[in-house]
């Protein structure tokens, strides 16, 4: 007994943390399991992991912005208007793989708009993508005249969400994993990765430690624009048509993702396997409703209140190594 | 001295890991300063955290006034005739002086709903006046200076007529007029009967005001006993349980050519027309009181902060710094004087903390090269001798002397051509200071020209070849170090010639 103690204690704070979240998946999971007999088919599961997976991809942008102490409300609408634009490009004859560069670049460029607000101009995070979620939302209603563009002429681009690796694994999946990679291998093997920790961290001993922090902040903000473009795309290509209204509140997703794997509002810390994790979470937290036909506007109220105790754990989290 | 009013025993507190107190006893009397002192993690901030309700002690007992004491946090210790001061003031900088003094206790008329301005602003006046204060209390507390700022804090403390103040650093942030200022209002306190436990590393200063002294050394009770039977060198072996000969380690001076030099900087009102000049090898101390504008003439010659005019030199070259990337490019690195605010990473690791500053020379293509990145981690730890259980090491757990080590590893992982130190010992304690001076000597042996600011006119004496002396922005004096003494720069500190400046 005492030795399992010792051992509980001698776990750093993040090893906790990843241990609480994996207990809490554990726990949804047996819960779901008892309210509906479909929860741990196959089936099931391999539509958990593409649910998880625009949610995980967008979570990977935003903790990246996150650690450097900041937030980014506009993923949701980046989403709809990276979806809108590719489904135009491609109705309009672009041929796919343009038209998804030219969504993944307008991606980053909304992120280094949102990075220059921030940095730059001095706008505070919330304020200044608050106004850019705005901003997007009301473009893509304005160029499709608020109607979807369906895709007619192209069997390719549905495959991007709906083709299947051996017959079994959904793409989706794959992006997710291989994002996942790419995410984590930045964060934790590359200068800009040690960077974006340091200044979040402490952004004045940042600066003065010779940091071009507004480069940092930006690189963050258009990672993040990248990560919304693609999942963007891959929603698009799931309904196959490009929804001006869709992934409305998506960035609560990610917030509530990246936190429950222990990334701080207050900067500095988070990593992307815990994102992952938290990214699960909220997919399985989600499905199950869905199997218990849960509504909706119900699904939108839960998953509100889990982003406000999220945060408030990390605040938790925060007060107690504070002292 | 009058009877004892605060009697702590048998004090132990644990936390996981460490025994931060054992069996301290702590007593104060009405009408002593009380000094307490050890070296950093010797215990002193622990004890008055016990004492204000911030810690709960395993066990021991805390008498004050002759009855059992608990408080449940600060706020309750202070109603209970306990206040604390400490060295990050607990001010609101938006509100006025009497709002600040009065905050959650404002005077009040209409039977308590509006607050009644006019007698707060009265009682106020009266506590400065019993101060000898000379504050405005309509004044914004933001526009006060830190000394002001420790003056209403200790204001504040008096409106609750406290018993016991306890003041922790305080001298840390003050030039030596405001020095002055302060241990008469402390002097003052002293004969209306308060108890005061001061805390401090400046034991300099001990000799002007402190009656009794009281040092711990890792968690443990070492001794108590009157200043007058004592001095400086027996409480410091007491403290380090060891003697330290020499303050000031020696260093021959062998000054090379002129390595940097700035001129005719100007910006705002913080800096007229100065300039500075430093040769390889050579110490340069920066002296002035608060606010004359040497941190600013750093912080100028980094590229922290713009500048409306200026000419900067390094190797006789003609520098154009932007920002600090570019004065670090150049070797030109700058140790700031707040390390909690804008040096350290608090919440990082050592091996991070050291290599933030270099991480390109250990990365290619972008991508760190983590053996490298560990050798020198490791190798500074050693060199250095930095107090660390690991590399892996969380900062925030380490001494303010051993969070100066990681800050000056961290430049040292660089090739420097000019290094400024800025307050490098503020709060650290004698032991870790010696070596941090000596730190300091290696690398100006090594050819580097150093730049030190300090407002411990001591360690400017003992580290300097050269003084070079500040005063509103200008500079007013340059000295070497065989003509130097402490009223010499004083005298230049404060431009007597220049208009009477207003004391606090």
């Amino acid at each position: 007994m005492t030795t399992i103690k010792e051992k509980f204690r001698s776990l750093d704070n993040e090893q906790l943390q990843r241990l609480t979240v994996l207990l809490a998946l554990i726990l949804l999971c047996i819960f779901f399991a008892f309210k509906s007999p479909y929860f741990l088919s196959a089936d099931n599961f391999l539509l958990i992991i593409t649910q998880t997976a625009v949610t995980g991809i967008t979570a990977y942008g935003m903790v990246f912005v996150i650690i450097s102490q900041a937030v980014d409300l506009s993923i949701g609408s980046t989403i709809a208007v990276a979806g809108v634009a590719c489904a135009m490009m491609i109705s309009a004859g672009i041929p796919l793989p343009l038209a998804i560069l030219f969504c993944i670049l307008l991606g980053a460029v909304i992120g280094v708009i949102n990075g220059f607000c921030v940095s730059k101009m001095g706008l505070p995070p919330f304020v200044a993508t608050l106004g850019m979620q705005m901003v997007l939302r009301g473009l893509a209603l304005v160029v499709t005249d608020a109607s979807p563009v369906y895709v007619t002429n192209s069997d390719f681009f549905k495959k991007i969400a709906q083709g299947k690796l051996f017959g079994v694994i959904q793409f989706p999946a794959i992006y997710l994993v291989v994002l996942g990679i790419i995410s984590a291998f930045i964060l934790k093997k590359t200068v800009i990765g040690r960077h974006i920790y340091a200044v979040g961290s402490n952004e004045d001993a940042a600066k003065l430690s010779g940091i071009n922090t507004a480069k940092i902040r930006m690189f963050a903000y258009s990672y993040s624009g990248i990560m919304a473009a693609i999942a963007g795309i891959v929603l698009a290509a799931r309904v196959n048509s490009g929804q001006p209204t869709i992934a409305t509140g998506y960035e609560c997703n990610a917030i509530a993702a990246s936190v429950i794997g222990g990334a701080s509002m207050t900067g500095g810390h988070g990593t992307v396997s815990g994102t992952i994790l938290g990214a699960l979470v909220m997919g399985i937290l989600l499905n199950g409703l869905n199997l218990m036909s849960v509504s909706q506007n119900w699904q939108t109220v839960i998953t509100g209140l889990v982003v406000i105790g999220a945060v408030y754990m990390d605040k938790l989290r925060n007060a107690k190594s504070g002292s | 001295m009058g009877e004892i009013i605060l009697e702590m025993k048998n004090i132990c507190k644990e936390f996981p890991g460490v025994k931060a107190l054992s069996d301290v006893d702590f007593t104060v009397r009405r009408g002593e300063v009380h000094a307490l002192i050890g070296e950093n993690g010797a215990g002193k901030s622990t004890l008055m955290k016990v004492l204000t309700g911030i810690y709960r002690a395993e066990s021991g007992t805390i008498r004050f006034k002759g009855k059992d004491f608990l408080a449940r946090n600060p706020r309750d210790a202070q109603e209970q005739g306990i206040s604390i001061i400490h060295q990050e003031l607990n001010l609101l900088p938006d509100l006025n002086v009497a709002e600040n003094i009065f905050i959650t206790r404002e005077p009040t008329k209409a039977a308590g709903c509006i607050v009644d301005d006019k007698k707060m602003h009265q009682r106020a006046g009266e506590l400065m006046n019993r101060l000898s204060i000379n504050i405005k209390t309509t004044e914004t507390v933001e526009n006060l200076s830190v000394a002001q700022k420790q003056m209403v804090e200790i204001a504040k403390a008096l409106a609750v007529d406290s018993d016991i103040l306890v003041l922790d650093e305080p001298t840390s942030a003050l030039a030596e007029n405001e020095v002055n200022t302060l241990f008469e209002i402390i002097r003052t306190l002293r004969n209306e009967g308060k108890g005061i436990v001061y805390i401090s590393h400046r034991l300099e200063e001990f000799e002007r005001i402190v009656d009794r002294v009281t040092v711990l050394r890792d968690g443990t009770y070492v001794d108590s006993m009157l200043w007058k039977d004592t001095d400086i060198d027996g409480v410091v072996t007491l403290m380090v349980g060891r003697s330290i000969t020499e303050q000031y380690p020696k260093r021959e001076a062998k000054p090379g050519e002129v390595v940097f030099e700035a001129r005719h900087v100007s910006r705002g009102k913080v800096l007229k027309d100065a300039g500075i000049c430093v040769r390889r090898g050579e110490v340069v101390g920066l002296a002035g009181l608060m606010g004359a504008g040497r941190t600013e003439l750093a912080r100028a010659i980094f590229g922290a902060d713009p500048v409306e005019a200026g000419e900067f030199y390094l190797n006789g070259e003609q520098l154009h710094i932007k920002r600090p990337y570019d004065a670090i490019k150049r070797g030109m690195l700058y140790l700031t004087e707040d390390r909690k605010k804008d040096g350290i990473f608090l919440d990082m690791e050592v091996s991070m903390n050291i290599t933030i500053g270099s991480l390109p020379y250990y990365a290619s293509h972008n991508v760190i090269h983590e053996k490298k990145a560990r050798k020198v981690v490791a190798d500074q730890i050693r060199e250095l001798r930095i107090k660390t259980p690991s590399e892996r090491q969380i900062a925030k757990f380490l001494s303010g002397g051993n969070q100066q080590k990681v800050l000056i590893a961290r430049w040292l992982c660089r090739k420097a051509d000019l290094i400024i130190f800025d307050e490098p010992t503020r709060g650290i304690d004698v032991g870790a200071r010696y070596e941090i001076y000596s730190l300091i000597n290696k690398i100006a042996e090594s050819g580097v020209g150093v730049i030190m600011i300090s407002s411990d006119m001591p360690e400017i004496l003992g580290m300097s070849d050269r003084i070079v002396v500040m005063c509103e922005g200008r500079i007013t004096g340059e000295v070497t170090r065989e003509e130097a003494d402490q009223e010499t720069i004083l005298h230049m500190a404060s431009n007597t010639h220049t208009r009477k400046r207003e004391v606090v």
